[in-house]
């Protein structure tokens, strides 16, 4: 057993779901090589070797990799993947978009977004937006996996010394150029991450009113999500939503105000500790989800939640 | 320029799929099928490039048993101009569905690949971006911006922290996420038209594709039950009980 754990970052450092995705590889088997594809990404190598239950660290620092397209990270991938057993990565959308180029290069299956380790070759996933979950068998010589990240418990982060080794590999393609990003910037929190998060949905109306969600994330140090309606009527940006085809969030506290509880909603949310939903509607789904429930205006106990907490 | 859009036919995005008793399955008996919805915005946004003179023919694809004719149809109506039917059994690997789309690429000399981001019932993620492997072309997954520019592909992407904007060399492969466009409804008159249009039908020996797998599925089983709680009455019992009792905040 080999496992290449893909480390996902910005050059600078190391995000926190790949932190997961060591603890999913280390619950099927050692050692674990992780991979740190970047630009002067020196930072990033050393905090991986950091990390408790790394093996060794192979860093491909080159100018090629700065903006890590997937065209040339996946040929790099493949080049190395035929030496391990396993190989994963956070099913973010850097790795949902660089993974199952990976496999098809291989030509294996891609198991995506598993949620427990049986063994070595056996996973569990969610399918139909999480109604239910697949245990699948893998016969590939390499198994190429993408995790979800709110099912493992991050990997200390501290206290390991990995062996870091360079890897004078690099792929150039001609086929796909970076051209620029629009990051959003924020103070709170960050979604997949943080431990409360607070949701609005098409209920809110407009955007302007997401500032009465502010409110209260502010009091509760809490990330602020949407529901798909909310980003589809243009309320909030793509990168707030919440579900199946969203983020993926596990806090200890969601809330989710005027938000109906649509099957893909529930998907991204229902994993929450405790899940508390505020809707005027008394039979919207939501309901039927939440440990606690209030059924009433959003706009007025939104305000009422901002001065009370 | 032309464009290729699969379309994969799955279980209505508003019906809650039950498992099946001996966990072989979900049952989709009787179940309302459609379009996956990342597969219309791929389909619409084909046809909105044909639209503006930048692709000459749209061609859809689907791959399964003879149902997903159906499928077909509704895409044809929508303004697709010929489909394609790889006449399968149902719930082929991804690897499996990207081989052959991968041999019809290049039966058809395609310039651009759309399909969706991911189906709703397996949500894999994977086709498009296994194709492009495949295919050795470059890729622009969860789209939410597709132009055409000087022979190039302008690509923005939807990703974890905002958008990203790419520039792909033609041919490439795209994949659709939800804010890409809105899809259009068919009207009666474009139905009624789609039957004319013609539907081929391949199999994968035809297209000298292999579809075994290497992955199993051992067993299908629901999710842990989350059970309704409780109705507060007020603000401050809520926050009462989340310090005192779910003790969170």
């Amino acid at each position: 057993m080999k496992i290449l754990v893909i480390a996902e970052h910005d050059n600078l450092s190391l995000k926190p779901a790949t932190l997961s995705a060591v603890t999913a590889a280390l619950a099927i088997g050692q050692p674990v090589d992780v991979l740190v594809a970047g630009a002067a990404c020196a930072s990033v190598a050393s905090a991986a070797a950091a990390v408790v239950g790394v093996s060794r660290v192979l860093v491909a620092d080159h100018p090629a990799h700065a903006a890590q397209l997937a065209e040339s990270i996946a040929a790099l991938v493949a080049d190395i993947g035929t030496q391990y057993t396993h190989i994963l990565a956070a099913a973010t959308t850097t790795g949902k978009n660089l993974l199952p180029r990976v496999a098809a290069l291989l030509d294996v299956a891609q198991i995506s977004d598993i949620i427990a380790v049986k063994s070595a070759d056996t996973f569990v996933r969610p399918i139909y937006a999480g109604n239910a979950l697949a245990t699948v068998q893998s016969e590939d010589p390499v198994k190429v996996i993408s995790v979800r990240a709110t099912a493992f418990a991050e990997a200390a982060s501290a206290g390991n010394a990995a062996t870091v080794e360079s890897l004078n590999i690099v792929k150039e393609q001609a086929l796909s150029a970076f051209v620029g990003q629009q990051l959003s910037t924020s103070e709170r929190p960050e979604l997949t991450a943080a431990s409360v998060v607070i949701s609005g949905g098409r209920g809110m109306q407009s955007g302007e009113n997401f500032v009465l969600i502010e409110k209260v994330a502010d009091k509760l140090g809490a990330a602020i999500g949407a529901s798909r309606a909310a980003v589809d009527a243009g309320f909030v940006p793509n990168d707030m939503q919440v579900g199946q085809t969203g983020k993926i969030v596990a806090p200890e506290l969601y809330i989710a105000v005027g938000i109906s509880g649509a099957i893909q909603h529930l998907a991204g949310m229902k994993d929450s500790k405790v899940i508390v939903a505020i809707n005027k509607d008394a039979e919207a789904p939501i309901f039927q989800v939440a440990d606690y429930g209030l059924v009433d205006d959003l706009f007025k106990v939104l305000p009422e939640l901002a001065e009370k907490l | 320029m032309k464009i290729l859009v699969a379309v994969k036919r799955v279980v209505d995005a508003n019906v809650k799929v039950r498992v099946k008793a001996d966990n072989s399955g979900v049952d989709l008996t009787n179940a309302k099928m459609a379009i996956n919805p990342f597969c219309e915005i791929a389909v619409e946004e084909a046809i909105r490039l044909k639209e503006k003179g930048q692709a000459e023919e749209v061609i859809v694809v689907s791959i399964g048993d003879k149902a997903c004719h159906e499928q077909i149809r509704t895409a044809l109506a929508l303004g697709a101009d010929r489909g394609i039917h790889v006449d399968t059994e149902d719930g082929l690997q991804p690897l499996a569905v990207a081989k052959l789309l991968h041999a019809i690429v290049q039966r058809e000399a395609i310039g651009l690949v759309l399909v969706g981001k991911q189906s709703i019932d397996t949500d894999n993620n994977q086709v498009a971006q296994m194709l492009a492997a495949l295919a050795g072309m470059p890729q622009g997954t969860f789209a939410c911006g597709v132009e055409v520019q000087d022979g190039k592909l302008k690509v923005v992407r939807e990703i974890d922290g905002g958008e990203q904007t790419v520039l792909l060399s033609l041919p490439a492969v795209v994949s659709t996420d939800l804010r890409l466009n809105e899809p259009r409804y068919a009207s009666l008159p474009n139905i009624m038209k789609a039957k004319k249009k013609p539907i081929d039908t391949l199999t994968p020996a035809d297209l000298g594709v292999s579809v075994a797998s290497r992955l199993r599925t051992l067993s299908v089983e629901p999710p842990p039950e989350r059970s309704a709680g409780i109705k507060v009455a007020s603000v401050d019992e809520l926050i009462h009980r989340l310090k005192t009792e779910a003790k969170v905040i």
